[in-house]
């Protein structure tokens, strides 16, 4: 999607996004590939910095806002959905950024996320993944793998993880991604939400290196990525792997199970691989079905056998909130003039004489 | 006034001996529709010039079970040809549509008291639904009222009976019935009732037939019954007002109209966020069907969230307000915080209700001062107002608007359950009698250099409103301590403390901007003045008016402004030589003002989710003219007779 013309038709370069403040994030942190991917998109997308406004909760994620040069608002713990949502109620013309945790967006605020997906609000969400809490120093998060040690969970946590994409489909997301903090596609990601009018929600991935270190090395360490990664794009056929990592590999529907399994592609004649013949999938961003498995595919048995899903997962927009909260306040205006003094006098009155 | 009705007057005497005040309570099961009959009535009361006060008091449950003790709905009003400030402590007159209503309200009554009954549900299920032995109509155990039983529930059946309306639907029409007995009782027109009906059941006209069919039916009964039993027919002049036009108004339409008005004057669009809660959620209510006048209005997923987008909206602009009662109040603490430090305007309500926790969710208390002044983690200062009536709500809300937008910060605007649902004439203002206060947002950099100061202050410590949107002006606000004029992040102790002061000063010096406080009745000086604040204003103003009568030397200082207090209000009590604060709580504004005045305020608490009788109030002054040492103040007890009624409670 990086061929898409900036509809903010502004100009700007990365430095233009860049604030004053003294980024205060580990060194080493994820969170900083995170900011660079973002503040290069911005400019691409044509954003304009005065028509900006990110807003976040609490979490080393939530310090985001001070780094971006636009309008930001740092609110309090989970609760960045409500603010965003008042912001775009009362100015729906702003492009309006929640950055969020999986401390933040899934535990304490996770109420909010459920309510801001379902009512589509037009906004983006990054929910930065690191399945752990960083800022309160390293206790388990309701992302934490079963086991995950931490000050909390000194045995290993025993509270089973919740799936983010798999909680955004359930609330009603209509635009559902999935990307990590190094990975070089994640600004196609950001542009792709961005472009989609409504709620816009991107699980990023991201490594806390002090905490949770290369938690998520299972598929995103360079080495035998290929293997383990199958970037979605609209379209194509859900292939991943090389001859190098074991073999071109697709993704396929299981017609009896009822479920996705992944299958060898062979190449044909001319070296292309023949997805055809293997039954993969091509890739329908519209697909509710397709992307309810698609994000749920570690929660398989068979997790093993499966890459993480990556890209834009789904993609069908539908009216957004402030646009239906605009309608309604039309509709229940017309034909009706605001003056006050008349409302007060409106229906039963009688008048004192002197 | 409304407890010394003339006993005799119902009974025997001709109509031209009319009280000056009477107090009538309309008692049935939650289903019979009581509420609507009191409010109707209300308005009857009110065009035909009289003044008036109500008290609506029903169940927490939605349908209680019929005929029980607990599911009995009441509305009382008192209403009169002078001046009406509460809704009456003892009733003249009890209709009870039932057994449970009857066992749980007469009581109340005063001797002499009439008693309307609907002999037809005094079956006996629901009298021992009632935990009636015998029939109370029967057995001589009411013969200290007058007794007028008769079969309303039959009279209402063969009344709608040509509009072939089924069993159940045709006695609903019960209520209409009593309505119409009640308006011939007090020689009202019915013209404006049979309009509401045509207007509520324009889709149905039979049901529209048969309600007005019953509201004749029971109005012509009246006169057949005064030429052959007891009851008369009486005629109350006009209570004698302001010259103006006058509506009827609740507490909180009073608050929605306010809110409208504050915006206006602003020059803002309104962004109200809110979560459903007893007993605040008819301002909510309200407000969506006002939005015309440039209201978003936004059901949030909870009261966080409520308060949430309220600031939210403020930040962009808009007069951002949420309201809630006291549990959603204490939810939304953490963002009321956040508003203070980021200095944001937001107006948030508090309908108070008893507490701690879910409390009596239909009842009213003033149990939430504390909260609102001190109640957040933090020195988060707050500026905190109060209402005294549904009218006095319509100014509160307009001046919760105007020192949330002139000084950038939250204002918390107080009422409660009885104002909220209580309706009293209302003599219309005029909004462009208000002055307005209109807002300016920062449009281009206000620093030395070309910079930009977001917390940069005015001579009144408010920082500029800059909406996002503007051109060039980008930056970041946000919870976190920051350094005074950038706003930058600091937590520097220079900065904290800087920051800390200026927060503090700038909600200090609103009392620079506000009334000096006035006496409500009486003195400057004197022996003993009596302290209210918000839904008290009633009973203590009459107590007050009626110890003066009788040469007490006791005034009555009302304070609306609650945080900062008006600057004089300390050295004004100092004036007195006894200061008496009735509260219905344990005594928290008495507290407040010790600590800001070190004057020895007495305590009157009441905390039975009751309102003040005035007779208690009466009472209190009196122990400090009685020359006994050390009974001033206290706690006044439970009232059997008052509404809610203990029994139906608890039954």
């Amino acid at each position: 999607m990086n061929d898409m013309t900036p509809i903010g038709g502004v100009t700007t370069t990365l430095k233009d996004w860049e604030t004053d403040q003294e980024v205060r994030w580990c060194p080493g942190c994820g969170d900083y590939a995170i900011l660079k991917a973002v503040q290069r998109t911005l400019p691409e997308l044509g954003a304009d910095p005065a028509n900006t406004v990110f807003v976040s909760g609490i979490g080393c994620s939530s310090r985001f806002p001070y780094y971006v040069e636009s309008y930001g608002f740092h609110t309090i713990h989970g609760r960045a959905p409500a603010f965003a949502t008042g912001i775009k109620l009362a100015n729906p013309e702003l492009d309006v950024w929640i950055v969020t945790g999986d401390g933040d967006g899934m535990s304490i605020g996770g109420n909010h996320t459920m309510h801001i997906l379902r009512r589509n609000l037009d906004c983006q969400i990054l929910l930065f993944n690191n399945e752990i809490y960083g800022l309160t120093k390293g206790q388990s998060s309701p992302t934490s793998r079963l086991g995950t040690n931490s000050p909390t969970s000194p045995l290993g946590s025993y509270d089973r993880p919740a799936s983010p994409c798999a909680f955004a489909l359930g609330s009603g997301a209509r635009f559902v991604a999935r990307g990590f903090d190094v990975s070089k596609e994640l600004t196609g990601v950001l542009k792709a939400a961005y472009h989609h009018k409504g709620a816009a929600f991107i699980e990023i991935f991201q490594n806390c290196i002090v905490y949770n270190k290369d938690v998520f090395d299972d598929f995103a360490a360079p080495k035998g990525a290929e293997g383990r990664q199958l970037w979605l794009k609209n379209g194509e056929p859900m292939l991943f792997g090389s001859e190098k990592s074991g073999g071109v590999k697709g993704i396929a529907l299981d017609h009896d199970a009822l479920m996705l399994k992944v299958v060898d592609v062979i190449a044909k004649d001319d070296g292309t691989p023949d997805w055809k013949a293997a039954g993969v999938i091509v890739h329908d961003v519209t697909n509710r079905s397709v992307a309810y498995m698609l994000v749920d595919l570690r929660a398989t048995p068979k997790f093993a056998d499966f890459p993480m899903a990556l890209g834009v997962i789904y993609d069908d927009p539908r009216p957004t909130f402030e646009t239906a909260v605009a309608d309604e306040r039309a509709r229940a205006s017309k034909g009706k003039t605001p003056d006050l003094a008349a409302l007060l006098k409106r229906g039963q009155t009688w008048t004192v004489e002197s | 006034m409304a407890t010394a009705i003339l006993d005799d007057v119902m009974v025997g005497q001709p109509a031209q001996a009319a009280p000056e005040a009477m107090v009538v309570r309309f008692a049935g099961d939650s289903g019979d529709g009581m509420q609507l009959t009191g409010g109707q009535f209300t308005l009857s009361t009110a065009l035909a010039g009289n003044d008036l006060a109500t008290f609506p008091d029903f169940p927490a449950e939605i349908r209680a079970p019929q005929g029980t003790l607990f599911g009995v709905s009441a509305f009382q009003i008192n209403f009169g040809s002078t001046e009406i400030e509460t809704a009456g402590d003892a009733p003249d007159v009890l209709v009870a549509m039932n057994p449970a209503a009857l066992k749980t309200n007469v009581g109340a009554l005063k001797p002499g008291g009439l008693i309307i009954a609907d002999s037809g549900e005094f079956t006996r299920r629901n009298l021992e639904k009632a935990h009636y032995a015998v029939n109370p109509l029967e057995d001589g155990s009411l013969a200290k009222w007058q007794l007028l039983a008769f079969d309303i529930s039959k009279l209402t059946l063969d009344a709608v009976k040509p509009f072939g309306l089924g069993n159940k639907e045709a006695l609903r029409c019960k209520n209409m019935w009593t309505l119409g007995l009640a308006l011939w009782m007090f020689d009202r027109d019915r013209q404006p009732l049979i309009d509401w009906l045509n207007g509520k059941f324009a889709k149905n006209q039979v049901l529209a037939d048969a309600n007005v069919a019953a509201l004749n039916a029971g109005h012509a009964y009246g006169e057949t019954a005064e030429l052959s039993g007891p009851l008369r027919q009486m005629h109350m002049a006009p209570a004698k007002s302001e010259p103006g036009l006058y509506r009827t108004v609740t507490g909180a339409e009073a608050i929605s109209f306010g809110l409208v008005a504050g915006a206006q004057l602003a020059g803002l669009p309104m962004f109200f966020g809110g979560y459903p809660i007893t007993p605040a959620s008819a301002i909510l209510h309200n407000l969506v069907r006002l939005k015309e006048f440039g209201v978003t209005t936004f059901q949030a997923e909870d009261e966080i969230a409520a308060i949430g987008s309220a600031i939210g909206a403020s930040y962009a602009g808009h007069l951002g307000v949420t309201s809630s009662s006291g549990p959603g109040i204490a939810l939304k603490g953490e963002a009321m915080g956040l508003a203070v430090m980021t200095e944001l305007p937001l107006v948030i309500i508090n309908s108070q209700r008893g507490g701690p926790s879910t409390g009596l969710p239909t009842k009213t208390e003033q149990s939430d001062l504390y909260q609102a002044v001190y109640g957040r983690n933090g020195d988060t200062p707050m500026p905190v107002i109060s209402c005294r009536s549904p009218s006095d709500a319509f100014e509160c809300a307009i001046e919760a608007c105007r020192i949330a937008v002139q000084f950038m910060t939250p204002v918390i605007l107080l009422t409660d359950g009885y104002i909220a649902n209580a309706a009293e004439p209302w003599k219309v203002p005029d909004p462009a009698s208000f002055a307005p206060f209109p807002v300016s947002f920062l449009e281009a950099k206000n620093g030395p250099n070309d910079t930009l100061l977001p917390f940069a202050r005015d001579e009144k410590g408010a920082r500029p409103w800059i909406k996002p949107g503007t051109p060039g002006l980008m930056h970041r606000i946000g919870g976190i301590e920051k350094a005074p004029g950038t706003g930058n992040i600091d937590y520097s102790p220079e900065s904290h403390q800087a920051m800390t002061d200026a927060r503090k000063a700038k909600v200090d010096g609103v009392a620079q901007h506000i009334p000096h406080q006035d006496v409500a009745l009486g003195e400057t000086s004197g022996k003993l003045v009596v302290v209210g604040w918000g839904s008290t204003f009633g009973p203590i103003h009459q107590a007050v008016r009626r110890m003066r009568g009788k040469g007490f030397d006791v005034s009555h200082v009302h304070v609306r402004h609650i945080w900062p207090m008006p600057e004089n209000l300390g050295a004004l009590l100092k004036s007195y030589e006894h200061v008496l604060v009735p509260e219905m709580n344990t005594g928290q504004f008495k507290t407040v003002l010790r600590d800001q005045f070190l004057v020895d305020a007495k305590p009157l608490a009441k905390t039975s989710g009751q309102p003040f009788t005035i007779a208690e109030l009466e009472l209190a002054i009196g122990t400090f003219f009685d020359g006994i040492p050390g009974n001033e103040g206290g706690e006044v007890p439970a009232d059997a007779t008052q509404l809610p009624s203990i029994e139906a409670v608890n039954p």
